[in-house]
């Protein structure tokens, strides 16, 4: 007997002394959720549909080519929609189908009266769609760790097309908002017609009549202005571009011929190749760089450039900006923001106090009841308590569990959790006690009987907390987390260390009655 | 020390009371979501919530002046304690606003107002702004999970116990849900995110409440074959009243400390338990065991005449006990 106890007793020291290292010092340890420690929380969704669009008009623009060069004819060619393009009044079916065979790799084509609609394959789409998901979140990722915050979270979250930004201690939103959105997507096209003064004398230009593979896009007077606001200038440019965001190699800061601050790039190998050509064929043309849909500069090309170029006209903070998102990549589509939430780093330690508080108030109100109500025994449920309160702080410190607000409710849970699991046990001694049983056959009594009611009580709550953590999102996780180790640790400490301080009792005096 | 010693007290006798109090209290907050509305938080219906920290002693009237001219109805409420000179304002989701950079308009309008209004210094010290997909997502996802964490634990109870005690534990639990929303709605709390929460601990423990009580039912049924089963389930929430009792008072109380110590943050979700705890209590001992026994009986079986009092609602002439049986 004796024996038994022994090693039941270290079990219960190993425990604690595993869940009190887990958790020393606490201010490290037990990591503090955003609604405690302040900072920013973002959700964004990608707008897979853009890939999709520029995916569609890449294949257009190379049947468009093929077509041309091998002299089928035709009288419509153009996208339809983002995953959707439709060709018309082709006069050699087979010589066009020799042109297509690329097209019908991604696409499938549907007959219809007067030519085909080709519409993107449903599971090339929907893998596109999560490639386009994966690189924003990589961009994403690399642009928050340059934004140098501490433990940030970027994932995917919800529904598939978004994603979770989380930045603890964040103050400044404005900017971390502009650096993580910004679609960094750098092109370099041919500029056909420009400046004009607004975006109806652009189109005056062409009678009204823009050709196909045009577009207008709004930039800045030469020195003057922000793009898109004052000084704003409109140009007519080719819509596909030469060299896009993912040919760049890398981008720096620097400064230009007159000192200003500005943005040098440089290209990959493969991308530096057709640059160099394209810029040998168009010398003398003028060419803009694009940068989220907004023409950075605009120059003429002098000669055959391969592997660099230069961003001019900046302020200081946005040369910064752009070689942040530049060197992270382009996000491959543009994002919105769903959802925000900011708190005060003094909200949240007043939040902090509050928590500590309440779950003071609670605990001493239970140890004050137990011991009154219950007398000696009531140390059982105290100690059982108190251990459990140990395990859950070291499990969410080794796991790790972030703490949140709805995470404190938690905790005052568990202990109402501890307190129920006692009660029942101590009321069912008593029970037996009064049908004048011995003590310790009472004891044993109590705790077998009560066994299954514990098992069954607590797997009904796991079936609810595991829900809640599907269900739940930040916080409300923390809230799952917590009542699932809360309740887990509870069964180990209302029967086995209960139990075992009973034995102890038990056996130090062979007691016949119990201060219950 | 004990609470009850020997308690007989007769619980079954007054189920129909019991039910038609309850009813009335549901039907009320029913009543009320119709013609009201779910009073449902930024977190689903989507919208913008700011705390401004003010500099100053500042009048909540004047901060409603000052953000009446934004579109919508606002809310204009202290945050926490007013020596801290906090103030919650929040913005309803504005009809057809875009998501993205149009998530933030409200928020910069209302911080612009407050600014023109010259109330002195202010910073924001809270801004949520949710965007109505995030607001659609979290209902569907919130009424997805409660329906999920009733029917698993109907499952499970009805697996470890018997199917008419499944459904007794179930409308115990779904009576919690609807008499804490009702209480929400007396109340005008808002469903937030917290509240859900709440109301998912609170099915997870009044279905807690409801197995401890029918685990002694079928102990009791083991050794006392003979009974008819309305005084065995009688006897048994009299056994475990103590027990009942204790757990409700601590539970509630330690929540009590939540709801007067935690913070405004949390305060919907203290509100929310403390109602919950004192109705799974109520449903315990008079909801489920009452529903259990009236799903029993109409399984037609006859049992011989009992010992019962006859202010009983239910014929109980002939009925049999011998479906009775723990599995």
């Amino acid at each position: 007997m004796m024996k038994n106890i022994q090693w039941r007793l270290g079990l219960i020291a190993v425990v604690i002394g595993l869940s009190v290292w887990a958790f020393t010092p606490p201010s490290q340890k037990v990591k503090l959720g955003l609604d405690l420690k302040g900072g920013v929380h973002l959700v964004l969704r990608v707008k897979t549909d853009d890939a999709l669009g520029v995916e569609t008009e890449m294949t257009v623009e190379r049947l468009r080519d093929g077509l041309t060069r091998a002299g089928v004819q035709f009288s419509r060619l153009e996208a339809t929609g983002s995953e959707e393009f439709r060709v018309e009044g082709l006069q050699d079916d087979r010589a066009f189908r020799e042109q297509s065979v690329d097209a019908e790799t991604v696409y499938d084509r549907l007959s219809e009266a007067g030519g085909y609609t080709y519409r993107m394959k449903p599971n090339i789409a929907n893998q596109l769609r999560d490639e386009t998901v994966a690189q924003a979140l990589e961009t994403i990722e690399r642009r928050v760790n340059e934004l140098g915050v501490a433990e940030p979270i970027v994932a995917r979250y919800g529904a598939r097309d978004q994603i979770l930004v989380q930045l603890p201690g964040v103050s400044d939103v404005r900017r971390a908002k502009e650096i993580i959105r910004s679609t960094a997507r750098l092109e370099l096209r041919l500029v056909d017609q420009g400046p004009f003064p607004s975006r109806e004398a652009a189109l005056q230009a062409y009678n009204n009549a823009l050709p196909a593979d045009s577009e207008i896009l709004p930039g800045r007077t030469e020195g003057t202005g922000t793009a898109g606001t004052a000084g704003t200038a409109f140009y007519v440019l080719k819509k596909v571009a030469v060299v896009a965001g993912n040919d760049l190699r890398n981008a720096q800061q620097s400064l230009d011929e007159f000192n200003r601050p500005a943005v040098s790039f440089t290209l990959k190998q493969d991308a530096a190749v057709r640059f160099g050509s394209f810029t040998e064929a168009n010398i003398g043309r003028p060419m803009g760089i694009v940068m989220d849909e907004r023409v950075m500069s605009v120059a003429t090309i002098q000669g055959r450039i391969t592997d660099s170029g230069q961003i001019t006209g900046i302020s200081r903070e946005e040369m910064l900006d752009q070689v942040i998102t530049l060197k992270s990549g382009a996000l491959p589509a543009s994002m919105d923001y769903l959802e925000e939430r900011t708190v005060g780093p003094s909200l949240g330690a007043d939040s902090v106090r509050a928590g500590v508080t309440a779950s003071l108030a609670g605990l001493g109100f239970v140890v004050v009841f137990m011991a009154f109500y219950y007398k000696l025994t009531g140390l059982n449920a105290i100690v059982s308590i108190g251990v459990n309160l140990l395990i859950l702080l070291g499990l969410m410190a080794f796991v790790p569990v972030t703490m949140t607000l709805p995470g404190v409710a938690g905790f005052i849970l568990t202990i109402g959790m501890g307190v129920d699991s006692n009660v029942l046990i101590f009321e069912r001694i008593k029970e037996e006690l009064a049908t004048s049983r011995g003590v310790r056959a009472a004891v044993n009594a109590g705790f077998d009987r009560v066994w299954w009611t514990i098992v069954d009580t607590h797997v009904s709550s796991l079936i609810a907390a595991l829900l809640l953590l599907q269900f739940g999102t930040g916080p409300i996780r923390g809230f799952a987390v917590t009542l699932i180790i809360g309740l887990l640790s509870n069964v180990f400490t209302a029967v086995f260390v209960s139990r075992t301080m009973f034995e102890l009792v038990l056996s130090r005096r062979h007691a016949h009655a119990l201060s219950i | 020390m004990q609470i009850f010693t020997n308690a007989n007290y007769d619980f079954i006798r007054w189920r129909w009371h019991a039910i038609i109090l309850s009813l009335v209290v549901i039907g009320a907050g029913v009543f009320l979501i119709v013609t009201r509305g779910l009073p449902l938080g930024i977190d689903f219906s989507g919208g913008t919530s700011l705390v401004a920290q003010f500099g100053e002693e500042v009048s909540l009237d004047r901060v409603r002046e000052a953000v009446a001219p934004l579109p919508g109805d606002e809310v204009v409420q202290q945050f926490g304690d007013a020596a801290e000179r906090r103030v919650l304002i929040r913005l309803p989701q504005v009809e057809g606003a875009e998501e993205g950079v149009e998530l933030e308009r409200s928020a910069l309008r209302a911080e612009q107002a407050l600014r023109d209004a010259g109330l002195g210094s202010f910073e924001i010290v809270n801004r949520e702004l949710v965007g109505p997909v995030i607001g659609a997502d979290l209902q569907r996802r919130g009424i997805l999970a409660t329906l999920t964490s009733l029917i698993a634990i109907t499952i499970y109870i009805g697996f470890r116990f018997r199917f008419s005690f499944a459904v007794g534990a179930i409308a115990a639990t779904l009576h919690d849900v609807f008499v804490t929303l009702a209480f929400l709605m007396f109340f005008r709390y808002d469903i937030s995110l917290n509240v859900v929460a709440a109301i998912l601990t609170i099915t997870g423990y009044s279905v807690n409440d409801t197995i401890v009580i029918f685990d002694r039912v079928r102990e009791n049924l083991r050794s006392r074959r003979k009974e008819p089963l309305d005084q065995v389930v009688n006897r048994s929430v009299n056994q475990t009243l103590g027990r009942t009792i204790i757990t409700a008072g601590t539970t509630f109380l330690s929540v009590l400390a939540l709801y007067v110590y935690g913070g405004e943050a949390l305060e919907g979700f203290a509100f929310t338990m403390l109602v919950g705890v004192v109705s799974g209590t109520y449903s315990t001992v008079f909801i489920a065991s009452a529903i259990a026994i009236i799903l029993s009986q109409q399984k037609g079986a006859k049992t011989p005449a009992t010992a019962v009092p006859p202010a009983e609602a239910t014929p109980r002439q002939g009925r049999k006990q011998g479906r009775v049986r723990a599995s």
